[in-house]
């Protein structure tokens, strides 16, 4: 394994075939930092696995399966009894999209949480099903425009608000449930060593930008994951045993600075400006601020 | 010591000897009292193992192929519905060539919805890359989970396998049947020894995808594992035999076929009813046999091509029927038996529970020896 500036093992290996600037590739290597070697993880179809694992050739330093689409974490849970039965110390992890986690493996994911496999959940949102061409899934942005919520003279792109899967899986008991962003690796991999020291099953769902699905430069994904954050429309949070206990705050900046620099937005500007979409979306932003209190008070930032 | 038990009972014990570390499930009738079985099982610590009561037939075989892949023998059991909705990970586990045993208690497939028997749903998955293993009686049942466990283990084989046997004719009758000790069935059956497994220690990556470079080699493996599965059958069935004095080495069974002019060819228990019949004809000297297919899959078309040599007239009795072209097993037998100048026909039978006796045996053969054939048996009039 090479040895990385400032230390650490790298066992997501270079040289696979993500996109430059790609953030779930970016979540791999971080999450593997944050694991060690002592896990296995349980892959979804998707983006990730297709970019990591082109037999014969393999980015994976940690045993790795890949089994359909939706049912990692019924694969997990058959890894975790199995493990439990032989007595080993393996910790257990899922890696997924959005659309495996939020969509078509809701079913499995449910079965599992509820069950209570000591697994960890890792959802890579990157917010469309970027592998099949960038369709919409539960996890797309209201407004967003995607090949199959394409922006058209009679619609203004996604109608639909993301789905609140870090709640689902609170209410089904999990200890403990977090979002994060690849813009914030360092809170990242801790909450990735949180949640696998965690006994149960626990939940992170890590932002990360998709330079192609979205429509930015390829260098800019970190300012984007970092925007997303600033504006209110992501909210890196930890939830334990249902409660929100920390948020990230910030001085927020309006939506319309992260809107702008993205392609899948740009139908809210061009050819005219749709004010009451951004506003709406704006609307979403101060919604997220009021509930997880992450606004920086005038008061609090002159101290 | 030969004990007097229901179907699903004789199963669950064979299993809970069979040592499965992880099993995982999902009740669908006629499946049900098995699972139940070994849930009271585990729960009363007569078998060490984790018992995962998952949400879906779709889940109890994902949770098999990933405990599977961590090193676990284990162990599911369903029926159509449930076999419709594992049809994806059933596909994929063999492909990951994963030796997962599974009980099939063969029912019928909606629409319109039924519970009762055919064997339309491991038909079904006739192409999915699983051995399948039919019972004709209740004793066989219990016996090819040994055999099945140990050809599936083979490393020369590593493919999983239903072992399937008729919903409530045989899943809810009681029969006598014999059950080996838990130290007969050590002798037997050796633990599970894992090809390759998931382990920090030597990190493998599992289920990678293939591009066109690779993909065919992929499907070539299985399907010569499959091939190999024939010799390895015939093996785990012989050294069966050798233990417990009942012989499984044959792919195929016949019965009274010696000089037989017209044969029937079955699975399963209609197999049962068809020696009687056959037995009341021969005493009006008819001269009628039996082949018995045990394993669909992989299909022993050359064994049936040799069992059926000097037969002029056979007669396939499906449960099942591939729509718009007849029977599965009727199909593959007439490719079998392919310029061998035998008259094939092929008998939709008993679809959906609908009852067998032993003068319907004998109209079939009727039907055949007249050189009518390929067609529904027993239907309502009012259809016609």
């Amino acid at each position: 394994m090479a040895e990385v500036e400032g230390g650490g093992c790298e066992l997501f290996s270079a040289g696979h075939r993500a996109c430059g600037g790609c953030g779930p590739a970016l979540a791999a290597r971080l999450l593997l930092k944050a694991t060690g070697k002592n896990a296995i993880l349980a892959a979804s179809t998707g983006c990730m696995e297709v970019f990591s694992t082109p037999y014969p050739e393999t980015a994976w330093g940690v045993p790795w399966i890949h089994s359909l689409f939706e049912n990692a974490a019924a694969v997990a849970s058959g890894i975790e009894a199995s493990l439990k039965k032989q007595g080993r110390s393996e910790k257990v992890l899922c890696v997924c999209g959005d659309g495996a986690t939020f969509d078509i493996g809701v079913l499995c994911i449910s079965g599992a949480f509820e069950r209570g496999h000591d697994i960890t959940y890792i959802c890579y949102d990157n917010e469309a099903y970027m592998n099949t061409g960038i369709q919409r899934s539960g996890a797309t942005p209201y407004g967003a425009s995607t090949t199959t919520s394409p922006a058209g003279k009679c619609s203004p792109g996604n109608l639909h608000p993301k789905k609140d899967m870090p709640g689902i899986l609170a209410a089904h008991g999990a200890p403990y449930v977090a979002t994060a962003s690849i813009a914030y690796p360092n809170d990242f991999m801790q909450k990735v060593e949180r949640a696998i020291n965690t006994p149960g099953p626990c939940y992170i769902q890590v932002h990360t930008p998709c330079c192609t699905g979205w429509g930015f430069e390829s260098g800019e994904t970190l300012a984007m994951a970092k925007l997303a954050i600033e504006t209110g429309l992501w909210v890196n949070y930890e939830m334990v045993d249902g409660v929100v206990e920390k948020a990230k705050k910030v001085r927020r900046k309006p939506v319309e600075e992260y809107l702008a620099k993205q392609k899948r937005f740009r139908h809210l500007f061009k050819p005219a400006r749709q004010d009451d979409m951004i506003a709406n979306i704006q609307a979403v932003a101060d919604a997220n601020a009021e509930r997880f209190g992450i606004d920086i008070k005038k008061k609090e930032s002159s101290e | 010591m030969l004990e007097f038990m229901e179907g699903s009972h004789a199963v669950a014990e064979i299993v809970k000897r069979c040592r499965p570390q992880v099993i995982a499930a999902y009740p669908i009738t006629p499946q049900t009292h098995i699972v139940e079985d070994l849930a009271q099982m585990v729960a009363n610590c007569e078998i060490d193992a984790e018992y995962i009561t998952v949400e879906s037939e779709f889940s109890a075989l994902s949770a098999c192929l990933g405990a599977s892949a961590a090193g676990s023998r284990v162990y599911s059991a369903t029926t159509s519905q449930g076999l419709a909705l594992m049809f994806e990970v059933c596909f994929n586990a063999a492909g990951m060539r994963q030796p997962i045993v599974m009980t099939i208690a063969n029912r019928s497939l909606g629409a319109p919805l039924s519970i009762w028997n055919d064997q339309q749903d491991s038909i079904s998955l006739r192409d999915s890359g699983w051995l399948q293993f039919y019972a004709e009686d209740n004793q066989e049942a219990a016996d090819l989970h040994m055999i099945a466990y140990k050809v599936c283990e083979d490393h020369d084989v590593l493919l999983p396998a239903f072992v399937c046997f008729d919903g409530f004719i045989l899943t809810h009758t009681y029969e006598p049947v014999t059950l080996p000790t838990q130290e007969e069935v050590d002798a037997y059956l050796p633990a599970f020894t894992p090809y390759q497994r998931l382990d920090a220690a030597n990190p493998l990556s599992l289920g990678m995808y293939a591009t066109p470079e690779y993909y065919m080699e992929f499907r070539y493996e299985v399907d010569r594992a499959m091939e190999r599965a024939k010799q390895a059958f015939i093996k785990a069935g012989r050294e069966f035999g050798e233990q417990f004095g009942r012989d499984y080495s044959a792919l195929v069974e016949g019965y009274r076929l010696e000089d037989a002019d017209t044969a029937l060819v079955a699975m399963g228990s209609i197999c049962g009813t068809a020696k009687d019949a056959i037995d009341e004809m021969r005493e009006h000297g008819r001269k009628v046999g039996l082949l018995k297919i045990r394993t669909y899959r992989p299909f022993p078309a050359q064994e049936i091509a040799n069992a059926l040599k000097g037969v002029s007239t056979v007669a396939v009795l499906d449960k099942n029927i591939s729509l718009g072209n007849g029977g599965a097993v009727g199909i593959e037998v007439k490719s079998a038996l392919y310029g061998s100048g035998a008259a094939v026909y092929d008998y939709i039978i008993a679809l959906g529970g609908r009852d067998v006796r032993k003068k319907d045996i004998a109209a079939v053969v009727d039907l055949a020896e007249k050189g009518k054939g390929d067609m529904f048996y027993g239907l309502r009039t009012e259809v016609l």
